[in-house]
């Protein structure tokens, strides 16, 4: 897993890449009640705002990571906006990208190193 | 924590928001709002009544009807007719004692100060904190502590005693629940609010359910959904004045912008505030524009998703031809328009005891 400056983590799968946010992320945005999820078959660049999580406190946008294209997304966030306080990391996936240059990836910290970002 | 009007409040404890909301709406919570200010308006005559009468140059509301004992919603307006804060007025027997919101506190004893001087004198209090204590199961923590206050209803104000304390006891509050809020000398309130955190029923809340619980009760927050911009009117709040003091009434008139404020309680006002209840998930927040078809017809002022409600609710001004309840709009959120509909305030029907 790699995780992002922008609180994001990654998971390759073959050639794709999930996406979700992390538990710390999670934790700071509190009950998250709403979740609006891109297009599936868009090509998106790196830093493009392609998600909206609103929480009980206010509205954030998820960034896309890498460029490359989006193939699919979590539509259970939609029905249960919640399972992104209650599994991060494994079930409230956000969305797959298709990623041609997977060594984009190569910048992102390892667990160590977020943790030691978030302090 | 977050700084709110020179005070650094919690938004929320351990639980969250969400489940703190849950919580008073099933239990008891407890907040600290020891921000807001609290002010005595003590007659120079000695006879309260001098210090109603003062009070209602200032406010639209009938203050002189208030009976011992008794508390009452007001406002203070402005020569425009808007609305300059609103606030707690309660009948204390030998003086007015009334509870304003912190950002507005200089301001109000200011205007209190220059306008009533020559009736009374205007005491703010420096010494006491208040606490809010909301919810169906206030009332049964609350009496291990002072029984009496299981026989007071919505809006009663007693002076009661706690172990030698004075409390000065309300039946009101802001989240549309049953509860109490609570006077407590300063060097008490620690105390005091261990005492009742000590109990099963009753758990700390943040300004996040606080925001949430009053909206679902369809209650305005000052400086979002009523300030010198909008009046009583516009703001739905004619239950708030009194029949003695509309056109007609004995004491009619007689408060800072009366003449506009009359004519808009007969005639209406060109825009109203109203509840949005969005069709999809999203929470359409403070800022959101408001159309119809094309035209902009409104604008959102506090909006958030409803725990109890569980689904996303707003407040919003809308032009009066579009505030019928039963109305479809719709919000921009982010470049797109979603639909809402005009609904009925508040959004969860009040649980007083009355």
């Amino acid at each position: 897993m790699k995780y992002t400056e922008d609180h994001e983590w990654l998971r390759v799968d073959g050639d794709l890449v999930i996406v979700g946010i992390t538990e710390h992320a999670s934790e700071q945005l509190g009950d998250v009640v709403f979740v609006e999820l891109p297009e599936t078959e868009t090509q998106v660049a790196k830093g493009d705002e392609i998600c909206v999580i609103e929480s009980v406190k206010a509205a954030s946008d998820i960034v896309a990571p890498v460029d490359g294209e989006i193939v699919e997304v979590n539509e259970a966030l939609t029905d249960n906006p919640g399972l992104v306080n209650e599994d991060p990391t494994g079930e409230a996936w956000f969305f797959k990208m298709k990623v041609e240059d997977m060594s984009q990836l190569d910048d992102f910290m390892s667990e160590d190193e977020y943790k030691d970002m978030i302090g | 924590m977050v700084p709110f009007a020179g005070y650094e409040m919690p938004v929320q404890y351990a639980p969250g928001v969400m489940k703190e909301h849950l919580w008073t709406r099933e239990n008891a919570g407890l907040f600290d709002v020891s921000h807001m200010g609290q002010v005595r308006l003590v007659p120079h005559s000695g006879d309260v009544a001098d210090a109603a009468r003062a009070l209602e140059t200032l406010v639209p509301v009938n203050i002189l009807g208030l009976a011992e004992g008794r508390q009452r919603y007001a406002l203070f307006t402005n020569d425009e007719g808007g609305i300059l804060d609103d606030l707690m007025v309660t009948n204390a027997g030998d003086h007015i004692f009334v509870v304003v919101n912190a950002a507005c506190k200089a301001d109000d004893i200011a205007h209190m100060t220059a306008h009533l001087s020559d009736a009374v004198s205007v005491q703010p209090i420096t010494d006491r904190s208040l606490i809010a204590l909301q919810g169906p199961k206030a009332e049964t923590a609350l009496a291990r502590l002072v029984p009496d206050v299981a026989e007071m209803r919505f809006m009663d104000a007693r002076v009661l005693d706690w172990d030698g304390t004075p409390l000065w006891i309300s039946r009101s509050g802001y989240t549309g629940e049953d509860g109490f809020e609570i006077s407590v000398a300063d060097d008490r309130a620690t105390d005091l609010a261990q005492a009742l955190l000590d109990m099963d029923e009753v758990e700390p809340i943040g300004l996040g359910a606080r925001d949430s619980l009053r909206l679902e009760a369809g209650l305005c927050l000052y400086g979002n959904d009523i300030d010198t911009a909008t009046t009583p009117v516009e703001a739905a709040l004619e239950w708030a004045i009194q029949k003695v003091r509309r056109r007609g009434g004995e004491r009619e008139g007689g408060f800072p912008g009366a003449d506009v404020i009359l004519d808009q309680l007969e005639n209406g006002a060109p825009r109203r505030r109203v509840g949005l209840l969005p069709a999809g998930r999203a929470p359409m927040r403070a800022g959101t524009e408001i159309y119809a078809g094309d035209e902009k017809v409104g604008q959102v002022t506090s909006g958030a998703y409803g725990p109890s409600l569980e689904a996303p609710m707003s407040m919003a001004y809308v032009a009066t031809d579009h505030a019928e309840t039963g109305t479809e709009l719709e919000g921009d959120v982010r470049g797109k328009r979603l639909p809402v509909t005009v609904a009925d305030l508040p959004f969860r029907p009040a649980t007083f005891k009355r």
